[in-house]
């Protein structure tokens, strides 16, 4: 009565079937991160070392570290992320929370989505024209930043709305019926529960600017350097440029130096990420509901 | 508040008094001239079937309502003998007069002590009340609602790890601190098991008296247990209002006895 038929046989191979589809599919995925990994770390590894990351490049960016690049790198993803963070929370916060659902807020709504799929090249040029120019802000960490921001803005604005829409309404409602304000709902309810949504926005954010290239190169950021910059209104060296420079533009390169510099942007890029979700799986762990 | 006016709101009759009140959702009509007078410090159940506008009323006495945007509602609508509706009213006001009680649980994710005091610091005007004054408060807030002994020890716990009663419990607690007048309660105990709905009955019927109860419920049973007046509603319209005893025993109208004895849905 309860032995396998031949339907439940053929029922089962073919879920089987589908099961190992979808793994490799999931392998696939993760393949190019591995072998990309894996590639920069075989070729790259050896060049790194405190000297490496701590003194600036010499004979002509063939020999020396990538200090400045490094360092001018933190500078423009700090300053974007001071301007686009609190901008776009602020933004999310209006959109999810007071805008009236009509049109003219569908077309912001439309307009930020959009705003997503401008190619950076576009932003730098925007850069250019608005910061760099009009400002007099010149090429500068300040207008570098600015144009970083801008160009990651759309990202934070999404991210932080759904994270703040994804808080039950059953909690506002609670609030507003205790005579809350809508402000006091946000600040003692709504954000705390939304901080986690929030900080994925903020770490996708930092991922793009820290790699970003054509947005800061002509706004902001340099060739080659041979200081530190003092304040904001200075140019500065940045890892991605660098990495662009070194592996095309100049002559007689050892090949390890690229990979090198390559290797400690991702380094970068995920030790960043991994502090933010660290982070953000604790403030999880926190919220229950 | 001067003592003339003391003595005029506690001559009132009618924590809430309705005329010909009407509410659409955008051009859909939900209530249909809606006279009601509601009794102070007694409770009031309304019934009816699925909607018929009962949770549509009670959203609108406390102006819940319009936070939907596309609501209108035209009519009067006194609570305490002054017009919630007035031009120069302050919706803060209203809500602190107010309290209402959901039909799912919806305590905040705060510890439980956060959540009694909430509404008490969201209107305390400049000083922010001592711990000592917030502990009382809270205790008394839970006495009142006889969850104390259960989570007295674990006050700083979260709230949404309580069970579904004592998180009905504590949200009937959570409004007593701010004073209100009214309590309106939609479907307080369709989330509860048998007990729980028991426990909540009992503590609903314990608040009688200080405070003008209105509540919704789908259950005749606890209508006729648990109400003194009671307001049958069919399709936007008030059908009946009477005596909870004279409603079920000698119902006037046809639509009231079919409901009653459970011929609609
Ligand atoms: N937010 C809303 N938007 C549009 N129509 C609504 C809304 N809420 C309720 N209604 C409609 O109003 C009528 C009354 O609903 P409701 O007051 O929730 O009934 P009840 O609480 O008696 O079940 C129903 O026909 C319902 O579909
Ligand atoms: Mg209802």
């Amino acid at each position: 009565m309860f032995e396998i038929s031949e339907l439940n046989k053929r029922n089962q191979k073919t879920q089987k079937l589908f099961q190992i589809l979808f793994l490799m599919m999931t392998l696939m995925l993760i393949a190019p991160v591995v072998i990309i990994l894996g590639t920069l770390i075989y070729k790259g590894g050896a060049i790194i070392s405190v000297d490496f990351l701590f003194t600036a490049p010499t004979d002509g960016m063939t020999a020396g570290g990538i200090f400045p690049a490094l360092f001018g790198t933190v500078w423009l993803v700090a300053v974007a992320l001071l301007v686009s963070v609190p901008v776009g929370v602020a933004a999310a916060i209006y959109l999810s929370e007071y805008a009236p659902d009509n049109w003219l807020t569908r077309i912001i709504n439309l307009a930020i989505i959009n705003l997503a799929g401008v190619p950076s090249i576009v932003h730098a040029l925007f850069g250019v024209g608005a910061f760099v120019i009009f400002f007099k802000f010149g090429t500068s960490i300040l207008a570098a930043s600015l144009t970083l921001a801008i160009m990651t803005l759309p990202v934070v604005i999404v991210a932080s709305k759904e994270s703040l829409q994804a808080v039950p309404k059953a909690f506002r409602e609670a609030c507003w019926n205790m005579g809350a304000t809508r402000w006091q709902t946000i600040r003692r309810v709504v954000l705390p529960n939304a901080v986690s949504g929030i900080l994925t926005g903020v770490i996708l954010e930092v991922s793009r600017t820290t790699g970003e290239t054509a947005p800061i190169m002509f706004t902001g950021a340099a060739f080659f350097l041979p200081f530190l910059p003092q304040s904001v209104f200075d140019q500065t060296m940045a890892l991605s440029l660098h990495l662009f420079v070194v592996s095309t533009q100049v002559p007689g390169v050892p090949d390890e130096l690229p990979y090198g510099v390559a290797l400690v942007l991702i380094g970068m890029v995920l030790l960043m990420n991994s502090v933010s979700i660290a982070f953000r799986m604790y403030l999880r762990g926190q919220k229950k509901w | 508040m001067n003592t003339t006016a003391e003595n005029v709101s506690s001559q009132i009759d009618y924590a809430i008094h309705t005329d010909a009140l009407n509410l659409w959702y955008g051009t859909f009509q939900a209530l249909f001239d809606v006279n009601l007078d509601i009794k102070q410090g007694i409770i009031t159940s309304l019934i009816g079937p699925s909607g018929c506008g009962k949770s549509t009323f009670l959203r609108s006495v406390n102006r819940i309502n319009e936070r939907l945007g596309y609501v209108r509602t035209e009519g009067l609508i006194e609570v305490m003998g002054q017009n919630v509706y007035n031009e120069n009213v302050e919706l803060i006001q209203v809500r602190k007069q107010i309290g209402m009680v959901f039909q799912r649980p919806n305590p905040l994710p705060i510890s439980i002590r956060d959540n009694i005091i909430f509404g008490h610091k969201l209107h305390s005007e400049g000083r922010k009340p001592s711990i000592s004054e917030q502990d009382d408060i809270i205790e008394a807030a839970l006495r009142k609602v006889l969850l104390w002994d259960q989570v007295k020890d674990r006050l700083n716990s979260k709230a949404t790890e309580l069970s579904l009663e004592e998180q009905q419990k504590l949200c009937i607690a959570r409004l007593l601190p701010v004073k209100p007048s009214v309590l309106l309660m939609d479907e307080p105990c369709s989330a509860l098991d048998p007990k729980g709905t028991e426990a909540v009955e009992e503590l609903i019927w314990d608040l009688r008296g200080e405070y003008t109860i209105l509540i919704v419920t789908h259950n005749m049973a606890q209508a006729r247990r648990a109400s003194e007046e009671c307001i049958f509603m069919l399709m936007g319209k008030v059908i009946e209002h009477t005596a909870t005893e004279a409603m079920f025993v000698t119902p006037e109208h046809k639509e009231t006895a079919d409901y009653i004895e459970g011929r609609y849905g």
